[in-house]
């Protein structure tokens, strides 16, 4: 790896980081655009042009740390080869950055039980959770909770609705 | 008549010779009893309430009774000695009910009520009660029971409440409460609100608290007791992870819950009065949730996926394995138990959609009682002859009714806001 590269991402990263601590706890792709126009006086987008560097910012689009919802099918906790590949760049970034922070939540769409549906958001959580671990992320880095069905992404009932409502979101904290 | 009722009886009486029993999906109400319940006479007063529409809408909810409709009745006669018996037997009424609401002195109704027998001539019951305003709607819960008892054998359980959780507001900015409703759904009254998703409530067996989950604190679920009437409340449990699904023993000193702070989502047993460590019931790498007593206190029936998919268990208190209760369909989850320990009702998927059945305990025959496309959370009426459950509305969820025999589905009153998770209070 190229070290002086990391260190300059490194940088870049904290800057951006504490940009946004004056902001929000919680950091989604719009407010971090925002943020990287208010910083522009610091070299980020030359960082970001970059293809060589590991652990991208989190906010740059091409990277696949700007996914940050993995999907499910209907009444499983298992995850798919593409959910499997988000999850190793992202336990590979909490690997690299060990004072990130991670909550994921567990959600699931409006069919069956309530109950049943929040313990089944919670094992989406946790199998979510393992799969970062196993990419090099560390137990006290992550956190979860369940919504089961009670948060949903979309309303209504169709399998398009519950398609986007059966996920696993990660949020990463300050 | 008494062919009849002994028919009736027997559905319920019979329950040694169980071979003689069988739940009869007829979408009608075939065995159900035809009652006329005349508009009670005003005498100088005009209290605007149909007392006798309440009592017809109670008995007809229960499937056991098939009121006449008033428009078709010959004569409105308020004391059983103006009943004229052959024009309600030329009906088809087995059974009237008929009364008067006159004023007293001080602003209260006095209501008078009898329940006569139309082919023998004579009176089966009645009573004379004196009432405020406010309490006639009470009141006409009370004269359904009491002709519910008299003609079925058991308690009617109208007069009992319901709580449920509504949701108002959008997916950005929703605010969730607490409800608790006349059995009948009338007289909502909100006894907690908050911004972040309420769960579960369950009705203590006296009647007076509710436990419930709420993820108020922002990070977690958690299980709260609060008393109905006062409104204090405190926390029960706020273990690491899944704090959920409240099940109150029959003698009130318990909580079975599920919590998930050993891995994954187990049932244990909090005592309500004693800060002591969570009894751990169940340990399967499986989820097991949803607990639910059986009536004598010895048994937890749950919903667990340990066979793969989700089924409803049963589980010795004392200790021992559980056995698997319901066999047909993918998923069977939600089970709640009838007052006597026969009936499982649960949520239950078919090809078209989640239904609500029921499960003979002794018989293992299981039918489909509703039919809806997304029916949940069912939950059995204290007379065990009724279960109320949520099912999809254009405006949401709303809470529906649906008998355990003959079929009658009903909805409970037309909710503004989305409404579900009922659950039917005690006696």
């Amino acid at each position: 790896m190229n070290r002086p590269m990391q260190w300059l991402s490194l940088i870049a990263i904290t800057l951006l980081i504490s940009a946004c601590a004056s902001n929000n706890d919680n950091i989604d792709d719009s407010e971090m655009a925002e943020i990287d126009q208010s910083t522009q006086g610091t070299s980020t987008a030359g960082v970001a042009d970059s293809e060589s560097f590991e652990g991208e910012a989190l906010e740059d689009p091409s990277s696949p740390l700007s996914e940050r919802i993995v999907y499910f099918t209907y009444d499983s906790s298992n995850l798919s080869n593409e959910a499997m590949d988000l999850l190793e760049a992202h336990g590979e970034y909490l690997a690299d950055n060990a004072n990130r922070q991670l909550l994921v939540e567990g959600h699931t769409d409006e069919r069956g039980a309530r109950e049943y549906n929040l313990a089944l958001g919670e094992r989406r959580a946790e199998a979510v959770k393992q799969a970062l671990l196993l990419s090099g992320a560390r137990d006290g880095q992550i956190s979860t909770v369940s919504y089961g069905e009670e948060s949903p992404a979309m309303n209504g009932s169709s399998e398009a609705a519950w398609s986007q409502n059966r996920r696993a979101e990660l949020l990463y904290e300050r | 008549m008494k062919t009849l009722l002994a028919l009736v009886l027997g559905l319920f009486l019979a329950a040694p010779a169980a071979s003689q029993v069988r739940i009869e999906i007829t979408g009608g109400a075939e065995s159900a009893l035809p009652i006329a319940v005349v508009p009670f006479r005003e005498n100088r007063v005009s209290p605007g309430l149909d007392m006798a529409q309440v009592i017809r809408d109670n008995l007809y909810r229960s499937g056991l009774f098939d009121p006449i409709r008033p428009s078709d009745y010959l004569g409105s006669p308020s004391r059983f000695e103006d009943v004229r018996f052959r024009n309600w037997r030329a009906l088809g009424a087995d059974t009237l009910v008929v009364g008067n609401v006159s004023p007293l002195d001080n602003g209260n109704y006095r209501v008078r009520y009898e329940l006569l027998d139309v082919y023998a001539g004579n009176r089966i019951t009645g009573q004379r009660f004196s009432v405020s305003p406010e309490g006639l709607r009470n009141l006409a819960h009370t004269i359904s029971d009491q002709v519910f008892e008299a003609l079925i054998g058991r308690p009617g359980g109208f007069n009992t409440r319901v709580a449920y959780v509504e949701e108002r507001g959008n997916v950005d900015n929703p605010e969730y409460r607490l409800v608790v409703a006349e059995a009948d759904g009338h007289r909502p009254q909100s006894i907690l609100t908050s911004n972040e998703p309420l769960m579960s409530p369950d009705w203590s067996p006296d009647g007076e608290r509710l436990a419930y989950v709420s993820f108020e604190s922002g990070r977690s679920s958690q299980i709260f007791i609060q008393d109905v009437a006062s409104g204090e409340r405190r926390t029960v449990a706020s273990f690491s992870g899944i704090n959920g699904a409240p099940a109150w023993s029959p003698d009130g000193e318990q909580l079975a819950i599920t919590l998930s702070r050993g891995g994954n989502p187990d049932i244990y047993l909090i005592d309500i009065n004693a800060n002591s460590e969570p009894r751990q019931l169940t340990r399967h790498f499986g989820i097991d949730t949803e607990p639910t007593w059986s009536p004598d206190g010895q048994h937890l029936y749950f919903t667990s996926n340990r066979g793969g998919s989700p089924q409803i268990y049963r589980l010795p208190v004392s200790g021992g394995d559980a056995q698997r209760v319901t066999f047909e369909g993918n998923y069977n989850a939600s089970p709640s138990v009838s007052e006597d320990g026969r009936f499982l009702a649960f949520a239950h998927q078919t090809d078209s959609g989640f239904k609500i059945a029921v499960q003979d305990l002794d018989q293992e025959f299981m039918s489909v009682l509703s039919d809806g496309q997304l029916d949940e959370s069912p939950s059995f009426s204290a007379s065990g002859s009724m279960i109320a459950y949520t099912r999809s509305s254009a405006k949401g969820t709303e809470l529906a009714t649906v008998s355990v025999f003959g079929r009658v589905q009903g909805q409970l009153i037309d909710f503004d806001h989305t409404v579900r998770e009922p659950d039917w209070g005690p006696l």
